[in-house]
């Protein structure tokens, strides 16, 4: 922890000076003494103690000898019990003027007290070092021998525990060798707010337990693993499976969502074994989720693509191909659909910058087109010109440190626990502080109270009011100090967009585009949309294309593309002859079953994958490429931070999406530029930084008018009563603590404005049931393919639940926990009730949860759907 | 003999039925109340710090002090614990006057309260002595329906409650911040200092925390001045005390003296060491203040004169041994007892009392060499003053002094292959004049 100011200047009223073994230092005032210590290169043994976690005190290893001035001026030495020096703890003890500290440099006493709490840390601890996880890695071990005496003179008998014992499916606790800092409990706590594992017992019998009742449900519970100072805590992925002094270790970027978390891969024998959280205050600090930690199985799937296929002409089944057959077959069938009406490019979210440059290079120079999207899950027009307005080539905007700073941020279409996992912990910690989050969602989420935030209940679809209202809201009073964080899915809510920017207008505050994916932002920048190029230039822009065609030696089309959802349909309906798919889930597309009939239907279809899916079974010529681990590349946080990392596995042969583009461009006759990442980062537009003119903000879109029957309608009670509910319950944040959320009054039991469709003729789905709006969002811990392997960490996973208000558990006569039926356009799904404080007429689900995939399974977010208890 | 005592708190405990309302008012009781509230709380406070009276529950701090450094100008409430978790092996002077004169301490709960300006405190009573909750919750009782309590006391314009809370058994509890967790209901461990509890104690607000028998000291002094206070005890150690003398002692019991007696008296009122049997050894305030002997019969029991001979005067605990007691035995009971209550938070604690009982077991079976003793006295100097808190530095007390002052007794076990004594010998109900 850097304990200077950022400018490397620190105000000299703000530091106070003390001796630290005969070095006279000058620190920040508050700064504690075992990190002003640091400063003068003395380290002070500690077990307790972490920067990032509150001062406890509890190990007693960091004693040091202080003597501090009295009101005379004379030094006076910190004395205990009658006569003896009192060594102090320094992970808990606060420099001041004059102060002098010794450590076991240069004080006997501070040195026989460390010595002390070393032997006694040892006495309970198992001697198990050469099997245990941490050996070589371990604190406990290195300070043991740096502050510790060579041989024990305990020769009585150690407490004793049985090894392991399971606090999660994914996390491991050997009792034996808990030194009880504290620290994981400490972390869950302060930091991710699950505190589920707490010290009970006391004593030497003192551990670290659950509440069995409550299972471990964090998605950060690997942090705790990792600051662990002894191998107490060990995941039930890594233990027992290497030494550290084995392993290679790579500085790399988190693949699994957009914040751009650092983390550090370690590999062994070509093989990654463990991932950990990397060091960078400015983003991740040192924290990251467990997906980021845990999810890295998948690129050693058994279904992993090895080779290149081709279809063979005679028997219509995939084969084997050489790279140069596979480029030359890719490249004549591109060129043949290319002619029989163009080809379409889908990239998927999951590539790096680099990559996906090359995509949006490909599509223009080898393909002639600007059919190209990055977004396989539902969009808009609306969002792809907020994108290309205000967020595409503005380089790094609201970040991470800026989050902390702010005094409000409200929160759009994003539930950041599940969606972000940094910025959910960036803003639980700010929050404890003077930050106020308000969430614009249809209930408060449990992330929603740890994050201390309040609730503008809303309804999916309706967003665009609640951000309209915030304008006008007194109360939370936004204004240029607040941040405004709005998630992809926002894109499915017409107007809400463009409310946001225009509330972002009004007040002041800044606006920022968070999406789900670690390479969404980068396919922006990098110009995977049908109306932008590389670096935020507009397709439609002449001064753009040429100033781009003059890089690029070639001239630009200037037709104006389709978007992912045109592009699947034009393929459907043969207007377009081929496809180029990257990595996408059809199961995440809007529509996955008319996805599928597009793949099936397009004349000619290029896949680039890491595994075998229904994409690459219908491709005609199958890539396999490098998972991230496998090549070098960058990431584009939501921040607008370019994360580059380097190759981890420097043995892999696998190529990246770029190298397979450059060879299929070059049997088309013409170059990319580039065959290799390093040449691609060399490419002139890559960072594009275009200062010409950008596509202006999407034009105020008239937010839909509230539906009739998503209103509480009631014979009962006038509609103007029913408005003025639903505004109270728009305009103002309901305390997430104390929110019943319902609208209507026990007893009420027809004012909920739900419909039973009984009587309903023209039902869609024939179902029976309540007619209620869908909410869903995925959780962090999903059915996602990146999951694919780490089946602990998908144990850890919260369970798929239907949430209802508790006035609609009511009407549907069930109970929590009793199976209700959710019935859509697109089919039938059944799950276990469960409440939280929604609108009556609106219930959620998870997206990608269960083996429920929402939109093949169900029918999007925000579509009407019908529920009724009991199974189907 | 008789001038000696001078029975103050427990002037009324012979009383018929003293834990009555009706019995204490009958003995002047509550006028101290009604006099405070007629003072200024300030006035009430400095009364306090000029009568002398330092704290009884071991650490002997001025109370008035204590209460002077509540920040008034704090916006948060102001409240008062009463530390009521008597719990130390050989204490037993809060049980006793709680279970005779409840009210003697509700009185002082109110006047206390009143003057730091508290309009709650809490009695915080050790979980086991239920009976003693009972019957403290019958003196708030009536002690409500007379209106010393509640709304608007007796006119006054002040409010206070009073709430008895019963601890659930666990020692590290009697330690004040410790105290504060397991009020609010979290698991008993000390608290990190500063912030200190007079700043953000009970729920963050400013809180005294004050022992049963300090709290119960203030009403008589309201009654009857600081001066006459101050005129009984030594130069720094003013006032009178409740001395409990237990063990092998012809009467046992509490014996309220001024400060500075001596055990020699103390032992002449109770009739003396049991009979037949001689003075070995003592402890002076239970069983965490370092052990005295027959050396220190005419020490002044005051918190000076008991640190100048090598110990504390703690809550003037007299435990009595006779030459009938295995001091290695008697140590390694105190010492599993601290093993039992340490709370973990810290390694010393935690770790050094698991370590120091099984060598102490090992040592009183005769299986050892003087080197362990060398390795004793220095875990208990890895321990003392290493700790988070005091429970630990209680821990090495009995086992340091009882080194110093009978080195020779843990060799005899060494020598004899085991304990020279007889256990039955030491028991209560051994034949008089027993030896072996």
């Amino acid at each position: 922890m850097s304990v200077t100011s950022k400018e490397g200047q620190v105000e000299k009223t703000d530091l106070v000076t003390l001796t630290i073994d005969g070095v006279e230092t000058s620190v920040p005032k508050g700064t504690l003494v075992i990190r002003a210590a640091e400063q003068v290169g003395v380290q002070i043994p500690r077990f307790c103690d972490h920067p990032l976690l509150a001062p406890v005190g509890a190990c007693r290893q960091c004693l040091v000898e202080v003597a501090m001035p009295d009101r005379s001026g004379e030094l006076k030495t910190m004395m205990g019990p009658p006569g003896r020096v009192k060594p102090q703890a320094s992970c808990t003890l606060v420099v001041s003027d004059g102060m002098v500290v010794n450590t076991q440099v240069s004080s006997a006493i501070a040195d026989k007290a460390q010595q002390g709490v070393m032997e006694q840390l040892l006495i309970n601890h198992p001697l198990d070092c050469p099997v245990c996880d941490k050996g070589g890695e371990c604190p406990l071990q290195n300070q043991a021998m740096t502050n510790g005496r060579g041989e024990t003179r305990f020769t009585e008998t150690k407490r004793t525990f049985p090894k392991p014992i399971h606090i999660s499916a994914q996390v491991l606790l050997d009792r034996e060798r808990c030194v009880l800092c504290a620290r994981c409990t400490r972390f869950s706590e302060q930091i991710a707010g699950d505190p589920f594992i707490a010290l009970i017992e006391r004593g030497a019998l003192q551990q670290v337990g659950i509440y069995e009742k409550e299972p471990l449900q964090s998605y950060f519970s690997g942090n705790t693993i990792q600051i662990c100072p002894v191998g107490a805590l060990t995941s039930t992925a890594y233990r027992f499976r290497a030494r550290p002094f084995d392993l290679v270790s790579t500085p790399s970027v988190g693949e699994h969502d957009a914040c751009g978390s650092a983390i550090r891969v370690d590999h062994r024998r070509g093989k990654v074994v463990r991932r950990l959280s990397g060091n960078d205050p400015e983003v991740n600090e040192e924290w990251i989720t467990d997906k980021d930690r845990f999810g890295f199985a998948y690129a050693r799937a058994e279904d992993r693509l090895t080779h290149p296929l081709v279809r063979d002409e005679e028997t219509g089944e995939h084969r084997a191909a050489s790279w140069p057959e596979a480029f030359a077959v890719a490249a004549r069938g591109l060129r043949a659909a290319g002619d029989a009406g163009g080809v379409g490019v889908l990239t998927g979210g999951r590539l790096t910058f680099e990559d996906a440059y090359a995509y949006a290079k490909f599509a223009r120079v080898a393909l002639g087109t600007n059919d190209i999207d990055f977004r396989a899950r539902p969009h808009s027009t609306e969002e792809a010109d907020l994108l290309a307005s205000r967020v595409a080539g503005s380089g790094l905007g609201v970040t991470f440190s800026d989050l902390e700073r702010a005094t409000t941020v409200v929160l759009a279409g994003l539930e950041p626990e599940d969606e972000a996992g940094t910025i959910f912990l960036r803003l639980r910690k700010a929050s404890a502080d003077k930050l106020r989050v308000v969430a614009i969602a249809p209930f408060a989420s449990r992330g929603l109270a740890k994050m201390r935030g309040s609730l503008i209940r809303t309804a999916p679809g309706h967003e665009a009011h609640a951000l309209e209202a915030l304008a006008h809201d007194g109360e939370v009073a936004l204004d240029a100090g607040g941040v405004i964080l709005i998630g992809e899915r926002l894109a499915t809510s017409p107007g809400a967009l463009s409310a946001a920017v225009a509330l972002a207008t009004m007040t002041g505050a800044r606006l920022a585009w968070v999406p789900r994916r670690a390479g969404d932002r980068g396919a922006l920048e990098a110009g995977c949309l049908p109306t932008l190029l590389p670096g935020g230039r507009p397709v439609d822009d002449a001064a753009a294309r040429v100033d781009l065609g003059t890089v690029w030696g070639t001239t630009l089309p200037h037709a104006p593309g389709r978007d992912a959802e045109t592009i699947v349909a034009a393929a459907t309906a043969g207007a377009l002859g081929g496809l180029v798919v990257a990595g996408i889930d059809p199961d995440d597309t809007p529509d996955p079953a008319g996805f599928r009939a597009a793949v099936a239907a397009a004349g000619f279809v290029v896949s680039l994958e890491l595994r075998a899916t229904d994409v690459t079974a219908a491709a005609d010529v199958v890539f396999p490429v490098a998972a991230t681990a496998e090549k070098a590349g960058s990431f584009v946080s939501w921040e607008g931070r370019i994360r580059p990392f380097e190759k981890v596995l420097h043995d892999s042969h696998a190529l990246p999406d770029l190298r397979v583009l450059a060879g299929i461009a070059e049997e088309l006759g013409v170059s990319l530029g580039f065959r290799t990442v390093d040449q691609a980062r060399a490419a002139p537009t890559l960072l594009g930084d275009w200062d010409g003119a950008r596509l202006s903000p999407p034009p105020p879109t008239p937010p839909p008018a509230i539906a009739q029957e998503a209103m509480p309608t009631d014979s009962d009670s006038d509609a103007a009563e029913g408005l003025s509910l639903r505004s109270t319950d728009q305009g103002r944040p309901v305390a997430s603590a104390a929110n019943a959320g319902l609208v209507s009054a026990p007893g009420s039991a027809g004012s909920t404005g739900l419909r039973d469709s009984a009587g309903a003729s023209d039902d869609a789905a024939g179902g029976t049931g309540l007619e209620v709006h869908l909410a869903s969002w995925k959780q962090m811990v999903d059915d996602g393919s990146l999951l694919d392997g780490a089946d602990d960490l998908r144990a850890t996973g919260r369970p798929a639940l239907v949430l209802v208000s508790p006035d609609l558990l009511l009407r549907l006569a069930v109970s929590v926990g009793d199976p209700v039926t959710l019935t859509g356009a697109r089919g039938r799904v059944t799950l276990p009730a469960a409440v939280a404080d929604l609108d009556d007429d609106v219930v959620w689900v998870p997206a990608s949860s269960g083996g429920l995939a929402l939109h093949r399974d169900l029918g999007p977010a925000g579509s009407l759907v019908r529920i009724a208890g009991g199974a189907a | 003999m008789v001038d000696v005592l001078t029975p103050v708190l427990s002037d009324n405990w012979d009383q018929e039925r003293s834990w009555t309302m009706e019995s204490y008012e009958a003995s002047g009781g509550y006028s101290g109340l009604r006099s405070a509230l007629g003072m200024a709380p300030d006035d009430v406070i400095a009364m306090v710090k000029d009568s002398g009276l330092r704290g009884r529950g071991g650490a002997g701090f001025p109370t008035g002090m204590k209460w002077g450094f509540i920040p008034q100008d704090n916006p948060n409430p102001k409240y008062l614990v009463v530390n009521a978790d008597e719990s130390e092996p050989g204490t037993c002077k809060d049980v006793p006057l709680m279970m005779a004169s409840p009210h003697t301490l509700v009185e002082g709960v109110i006047i206390s309260s009143f003057a730091i300006r508290a309009e709650h405190a809490f009695i915080y009573v050790r979980g086991e002595v239920l009976h003693v909750v009972r019957r403290l919750q019958r003196a708030v009782a009536e002690a409500y329906l007379a209106g010393h309590l509640g709304t608007d006391i007796h006119g006054s314009g002040y409010s206070l409650e009073v709430t008895v809370h019963a601890g659930a058994g666990a020692y590290i509890c009697g330690e004040e911040t410790a105290l504060l967790d397991s009020l609010e209901g979290r698991r008993g461990q000390p608290r990190l200092r500063p912030p200190f509890p007079a700043v953000a104690g009970l729920y963050s607000s400013p809180t005294v925390i004050n022992n049963v028998e300090s709290i119960a000291s203030v009403p008589c002094i309201v009654r009857n001045g600081a001066e006459w206070f101050s005129s009984m005890g030594t130069e720094k150690s003013k006032g009178m005390t409740l001395y409990s003398l237990s063990g092998h002692v012809a009467r046992p019991g509490q014996f309220e003296a001024p400060l500075g007696i001596t055990l020699r008296e103390l032992l002449d009122l109770a009739g003396g060491v049991r009979e037949g049997h001689q003075l070995k050894f003592w402890t002076p305030g239970g069983s965490s203040t370092p052990i005295l002997t027959d050396q220190h019969l005419d020490v002044p029991l005051d918190y000076e004169g008991v640190g100048a001979a090598g110990s504390m005067l703690g809550t003037k605990a007299l435990q009595i041994f006779d030459e009938t007691t295995c001091v290695v035995r008697s140590v390694l009971r105190w010492t599993e007892f601290y093993k039992h209550e340490s709370c973990g938070k810290c390694t010393p604690c935690r770790e050094g009392t698991w370590w120091l009982v099984q060598t102490l077991a090992r040592l009183e079976k005769g299986q050892g060499t003087e080197a362990d003793l060398e390795t004793l006295l220095d875990q208990c100097d890895n321990i003392l003053g290493r700790s988070f808190c005091a429970l630990a530095d209680g821990a090495t007390s009995p086992i340091t002094s009882s080194i110093e002052y009978f080195r020779d007794e843990y060799v005899a076990h060494f020598e004899h292959g085991g304990c020279p004594f007889d256990p039955m010998a030491a028991t209560l109900f051994a034949p008089a004049g027993a030896t072996t």
